[in-house]
């Protein structure tokens, strides 16, 4: 444990004075970024877990932003992705619904902010829009409401459906919601097809931040209470309710589980996180389309959750931030490595770099790394990279003077 | 006095075969065993019992109320359990928190209360550990409470789906050859449990069993079923005696050797 | 609402829509096979069906390069590209079930569905990563072949262009042979046996590995056939075109009913002929509001309502529901 916790102070030190001292190199970063895992993922007592977490969170990142404020970016987009995949992680990893779709809610919620803060608005009502910039505030809980909404209207159709097929219906329903966003411009003009809607409003950042350090701060707190209301979910009634539901939805039923009601509450709190992260998404990004609301995004929230580990929420953690990091760093710094290389003229076995054709990309091979985590996963390690962890609970002494008729190994305890 | 448990004319087709043709049944108190071949309906008429299967024609009803129509969640927060022929426990979770499943239908809790953590759900959550501690006391589990299910050996784990089944605080406890694959020991462990789970908590109990020793010893009253249709009923030795059974278990042919080598009429 | 414009374009609508419907057929043939033999939505089989247009269009390409397009007879020329396409969409096929979901045979259902999306979305990537190395472009277009474009006039209003009626045909063909294959050979009995019972089949002496491969093999076939067809027809492919069409194929599979071959037909065939004609009525009939671009939601809710519905499909299923 000491080991553990040496290697954590010693790895966010150095990485973040690597990061200081080279501001533009990814590795650096990347360092930064695997030492704040190690924290959260090492054996080492939660005050120091969280007074390292909070100095490496709430210190070191935001001045890094200050250097750099790419990374600031990436860190906002990552903490984004956590939250949509611990929201996946209800649905699919507790409850064992196979969600192909989940992008639709993370969709509703983004398009809701997007209409009534931007203009676009006085298309269909005819004036007084946008509403202000802190009217954001209540569209988080908009958002949540719409996705909560939105997943048990889609749920409800689907919950007596087998799994394979549940998959596929929701892979549908997805793409339902992403061809409505690009079409429904007539009659009436909601989503604005696919020139997407602009500017939305952003909330006034207080203490004069720069928005794009307030929208850490704002996420990185959205994030914060996600996992809390996991953790509450996960132990409780209804978190094993969900896991019975996953591992015999018939025994589950016979001992008393309303499958209906709880496989719409999976879907309805698993929406909700993704509704919240839209409203979130859409004002910092002020602009958004349907380009961004596609299969490819439920199937990256589905290859975090699976890569972390299903039903486990330091594994959605983990998953999230390493998807996330391997697209928006890792593929990309190849891409501009690449790039470079070829500028440079740099030949590799006689074989001149500047001769690559130009449409190879490594940027755009995103689904090729999700194909990959995919099928890897599921062939080599179904349970994850930090699968669920068994709660051991100690139990209280046992109650005297139970019947003798009733023991049947010695009198024991 | 109306019974417990009453089935009327229960009848339940699958396509072109009828798996339950008109079977009257009731349970009232004590421990009842259905047996008979494989074949004869004993599972289907449990799946129809607990709500798995409509029956094509027949009532059902449980202290007055009918049970047709109603979904298996619903017979369990009225007061009917049930285990299965093949463990159907929750394997990836463990030995303790399948009991607690089991509560799901008791606990006063909803989903602000999972929530807030207010200290109501605190009460209730540390009464149901407790209570679930006690039940897996009881069937004689506790050792093993923070195991994975699919861990368990085999006796532990039709233990436990007992363990399970009675967490739903039941009235009446419908059992799927609880002792298939047991030991003989194990066997007679159950049969001392099972009485006492009458004589302690005041259950009706349901069996179905192959194991002749233990159905004998237990039951109070015995049914027996052949391809779909209750063919005798009564008190234990009486239906060991009846010749319609013996023959539904031996085949007509071996009836009439064993008849004829043991000079019967 | 223009009546006499609404029965004009009938015929053509009625046309498109067969011509949709068996290209719908052919590749939810493949899906069918692999659920019937395994109670598995084989989901990498979009782009199984697309490397077979690919196939296609690399030799056509190539063969245009030479300037030998023109001088091969265009039968000949079909017949080339069919049977290439076919042999390696049949390979693939054959190459991912060993690979990707053998190893998980035994796993609950979930696990190699999810190891097929993973196939899926690795196959387009890949497609584009040797299109991209090879062309240095992977928007490709089917050259175009002018015997193949001639059209025939059928009635006043009405002409097919000689591709249409090819599909058609090859169509129809394979799914006579597929029909024969099943169910007059020997091994056509043995995937029979393998989809009612993998066990009581090997205790048969049927090696359950091979036909499950050869029934891979032969789903992948009629999917690479399909993918040759479609560009054939349609003319302009990408590694991700196979996406849409090969989930519209599995809604006709389970339109007709999964498991069921001449169901994956039937299916097909309703599917086309729906989504071209609400793809044509759509428009007219609501004044422009809702037009051809809903067509894919179109299906997706047919899919959508089959299951909740008759989740049997129009012929029922063969696969045994578990208790």
């Amino acid at each position: 444990m000491i080991l553990q916790a040496a290697a954590a102070v010693v790895l966010l030190a150095v990485s973040g004075l690597a990061v200081a001292t080279f501001p533009r190199s990814i590795l650096a970063f990347l360092l930064f970024q695997a030492a704040i895992l190690v924290a959260y993922l090492a054996r080492i007592p939660g005050w120091l877990k969280g007074t390292l977490l909070g100095i490496a969170l709430l210190a070191m990142m935001p001045i890094i932003g200050a250097y750099n404020g790419y990374y600031l970016e990436v860190a906002t987009q990552v903490g984004i992705f956590v939250a949509l995949a611990l929201g996946l992680n209800i649905v699919v990893g507790l409850a064992g619904l196979l969600d192909l779709g989940y992008v639709a809610f993370f969709a509703v919620g983004a398009y809701a902010w997007a209409i009534f803060g931007s203009p676009h608005a006085n298309e269909i009502f005819g004036g007084g829009f946008p509403l202000p910039g802190s009217a954001f505030y209540l569209f988080l809980v908009v958002g949540l409401l719409v996705g909560a909404v939105t997943g048990v209207l889609l749920g409800l159709p689907v919950l007596r459906l087998r799994g394979d097929y549940l998959a596929i219906v929701t892979l549908g329903f997805g793409e339902v919601i992403r061809v409505l966003a690009n079409n429904l411009d007539k009659p009436l003009n909601i989503t604005n097809g696919p020139k997407g809607i602009t500017p939305i409003a952003r909330p006034p950042a207080p203490f004069g931040l720069p928005h794009y350090e307030y929208f850490y701060f704002l996420v990185l707190a959205i994030v914060l209470v996600v996992i809390l209301v996991n953790r509450r979910l996960e132990d409780s009634h209804i978190g094993r309710a969900w896991e019975a539901i996953r591992e015999d939805e018939v025994a589950a039923q016979a001992m008393g589980v309303p499958l209906v009601r709880m496989k719409l509450l999976a879907f309805a709190c698993g929406a909700s996180f993704a509704g919240v992260m839209g409203v979130v998404f859409s004002s910092k990004q002020i602009f958004i389309n349907p380009e961004s609301f596609t299969f490819l995004e439920s199937i990256g929230v589905l290859a975090m959750v699976i890569l972390g580990g299903m039903g486990s929420i330091p594994g959605a953690v983990l998953g999230a931030t390493v998807v996330t990091i391997l697209n928006l760093q890792v593929l990309k710094g190849l891409s501009l490595w690449l790039n470079e290389l070829k500028n440079a003229g740099v030949t590799v076995f006689g074989y001149s770099l500047a001769n690559l054709p130009t449409q190879l990309e490594p940027a755009k091979y995103e689904r090729m790394i999700f194909g990959v985590i995919l099928v890897l996963m599921m062939i080599f390690r179904p349970q994850g990279i930090l699968p669920v962890r068994r709660r051991q609970r100690e139990l209280a002494e046992p109650r005297p003077a139970a019947p003798a008729a009733a023991r049947i190994e010695e009198p024991a305890s | 006095m109306t019974p417990l448990f009453e089935a009327r004319g229960v009848t339940k087709r699958f396509g072109g075969l009828t798996a339950v043709n008109q079977v009257d049944f009731t349970v009232s108190e004590g421990i009842a065993s259905i047996i008979g071949p494989n074949g004869a309906g004993k599972t289907t008429l449990f799946n129809v019992f607990t709500g798995l299967y409509p029956p094509d024609a027949g009532t059902v009803t449980f202290r007055g109320r009918s049970l047709v129509g109603l979904r298996p969640d619903q017979i369990t927060a009225l007061g009917i359990c049930r285990t299965f022929q093949n463990i159907r426990l929750f394997r990836n979770m463990t030995a303790i928190e399948n009991v607690l499943v089991g509560m799901h239908a008791r606990l006063p809790l909803r989903l602000a209360d999972a929530l807030t953590r207010g200290p109501r759900f605190r009460q209730v959550e540390r009464a149901a550990w407790a209570r679930a501690g006690q039940l897996l006391q009881r069937v004689g589990l506790r050792d093993v409470a923070n195991d994975v299910a699919r861990n368990l050996p085999y006796g532990d784990q039709r233990r436990l789906e007992i363990a399970r089944a009675l967490a739903s605080e039941p009235t009446l406890l419908l059992l799927d050859e609880p002792t298939a694959g047991m030991t003989a020991t194990e066997a007679a462990a159950l049969m001392a449990l099972l009485r006492s789970l009458v004589s302690d908590l005041g259950l009706a109990i349901l069996l179905i069993e192959h194991n002749m020793r233990v159905v004998m010893g237990v039951s109070d009253r015995v049914t027996v079923l052949d391809h779909g249709e209750k063919i005798a009923e009564g008190r234990p030795q009486d239906v060991q005696a009846n010749p319609r059974v013996i023959e539904a278990y031996l085949g007509r042919a071996s009836w009439d050797r064993a008849r004829r080598a043991v000079a019967l009429d | 609402m223009d009546f006499e414009l609404l029965l004009a374009i009938f015929p053509i609508v009625l046309l498109d829509g067969l011509i949709l419907g068996f290209m719908y057929a052919l590749i939810a043939l493949g899906y069918t096979m692999v659920y019937g033999v395994l109670e598995f939505i084989n989901f990498a089989h979009s782009e199984i069906f697309i490397v077979g247009a690919f196939v296609g269009v690399e030799i056509l390409l190539g063969l245009r390069n030479q300037g030998l397009l023109d001088a091969i007879p265009w039968p000949l020329l079909l017949l080339l590209i069919l049977a290439a396409g076919m042999l390696v969409s049949a390979c693939l096929a054959v190459a991912v079930e060993r690979v990707a979901y053998r190893p998980l045979r035994g796993a609950p259902r979930l696990i190699p569905l999810i190891s097929a999306i993973g196939v899926s979305f690795f196959l387009q990537d890949l497609i584009r990563l040797i299109e991209s190395v090879w062309r240095n472009a992977f928007n490709l277009v089917y050259p175009t072949v002018d015997a193949l474009n001639q059209r025939f006039e059928i009635t006043a209003t009405l002409d097919v262009s000689v591709k249409a009626l090819v599909v058609i045909v090859a169509a129809l063909g394979m799914l006579w042979v597929l029909q024969v294959l099943v169910n007059r050979t020997k091994v056509g009995t043995a995937i029979r046996a393998v989809a009612e019972d993998q066990a009581a089949a090997s205790l048969m002496g049927i090696n359950v590995n091979r036909i499950i491969s050869l029934t891979f093999f032969i789903g992948g076939a009629m999917g690479g056939a399909a993918g040759v067809l479609f560009g054939v027809q349609y003319g302009l492919i990408n590694p991700y075109t196979g996406f849409i069409p090969g989930l519209k194929a599995f809604t006709a599979a389970v339109l007709g009913g999964i498991g069921n071959i001449p169901g994956a037909m039937v299916g097909g065939l309703v599917l086309g002929l729906l989504e071209a004609f609400a793809a044509s009525y759509m428009s007219l009939l609501t004044g422009g509001a809702f037009g051809a671009e809903y067509k894919d939601i179109f299906a997706f809710s047919v899919l959508i309502l089959i299951l909740i519905f008759r989740p049997k499909g129009l012929l029922g299923e063969v696969v045994r529901e578990r208790a």
